[in-house]
């Protein structure tokens, strides 16, 4: 006897993930996810654009690792409170987690939080945190096929850095070739080339975020309404 | 490696679903997969198997419906699977589309002994 359920299989994230979205919608909080293989270069990321805000900007970061709170050391020399999620093994960040640790910071909005997830393309993909955008990182150090071997997550994120730029004229790596195979994956996808160590493609980085904040604000607004 | 996890979430609500129907036996549960949720049919396998292993849920069985990624044209509307990442409409050749399929990751049904007439 066969009985429909249809349910999300992620149903109890997808929930907390629906709770925190509101949450970021009343205290205008803009949330993004950043998520890259290991060694991409999030938290040098994160540091650069930390070490150019000033302190009248309301921004707080989250940092996802298995094992260690290097990360949170690393970035917490910056004036901005920062908490590490140690995840003890899970290969990602979950939607509960993320509200545990957002409650225990005591963050508050209007503001910035930036999500740096667990150094994984695969499994950070399928769970929602409830942010505005999920970003994805590939780095000059790695393969241009990389958006062909892990679509899931090139399919969701709305941005993808290419970092370390600087490093350019020391591999052999085609910038064209890596956009061209994330815009098979996902047509639309936004695209920044940028450098966390010379800041170059940092201003162009700070206003995607800001016109990322200014549209969350929008719809925030007409929902409201 | 979040398959754990994933059927993890599964058993959970299956658990859930057999605590309203009190009594009754669980012979599967099916669900559905997209292609784009990343998931290893081995790896999801295995850990359905160690997660159920000594439990009640011992003998469930796991019924995958494998989807793939699903495109519909925005010019002719044509709905499409797409193979070795080939975005472009295959009945006008469009290179625009958008995604209707693929992301699945839902439990669908669950297959329960027949109940017994009550004497």
């Amino acid at each position: 006897m066969r009985e429909i359920v249809e349910k999300k299989v992620l149903s109890e994230n997808d929930r907390l993930a629906g709770e925190l979205r509101q949450r970021y919608r009343e205290q205008n909080i803009l949330c993004v996810n950043l998520i890259s293989s290991p060694g991409s270069g999030k938290t040098a990321l994160l540091e650069r654009t930390l070490a150019s805000f000033t302190p009248a900007h309301s921004v707080a970061v989250l940092t996802g690792d298995i094992q260690t709170d290097n990360d949170a050391r690393r970035l917490s020399g910056y004036g901005f409170p920062v908490r590490q999620i140690v995840t003890g093994g899970t290969c990602h960040l979950d939607a509960r987690m993320v509200n545990r640790h957002l409650n225990e910071m005591g963050f508050r909005g209007p503001g910035l939080l930036l999500v740096e997830n667990v150094g994984n393309l695969v499994c950070p993909s399928s769970y929602d945190l409830g942010e505005a955008a999920k970003i994805v990182l590939l780095s000059v150090t790695e393969g241009e096929d990389k958006p062909l071997k892990y679509p899931g997550i090139f399919y969701r994120a709305s941005l993808m850095i290419l970092t370390k730029t600087d490093l350019l004229p020391h591999v052999e790596f085609n910038p064209e070739l890596a956009l061209e195979n994330a815009r098979k994956v996902h047509p639309e996808i936004e695209y920044i080339p940028l450098s966390s160590r010379t800041g170059e493609g940092f201003d162009k980085w700070l206003r995607w975020l800001n016109a990322l904040q200014h549209k969350v604000q929008q719809a925030a607004a007409a929902i409201n309404f | 490696m979040h398959e754990i996890g994933i059927a993890s979430s599964i058993l959970d609500c299956v658990a859930a679903e057999v605590q309203r129907r009190p009594g009754a036996g669980v012979i599967a549960v099916g669900v559905r997969i997209g292609e784009l949720s990343n998931i290893d049919k081995d790896a999801l396998d295995f850990a359905f198997e160690a997660l159920t292993r000594d439990t009640p849920l011992e003998h469930l069985k796991l019924e995958v419906e494998w989807c793939p990624r699903r495109q519909r044209c925005i010019a002719c509307a044509e709905e499409f699977s797409v193979h070795d990442l080939e975005l472009a409409c295959p009945r006008c050749g469009a290179n625009h589309s958008t995604c209707i399929g693929g992301t699945e990751l839902d439990i669908v049904y669950l297959e329960l002994e027949e109940p017994c007439a009550k004497s």
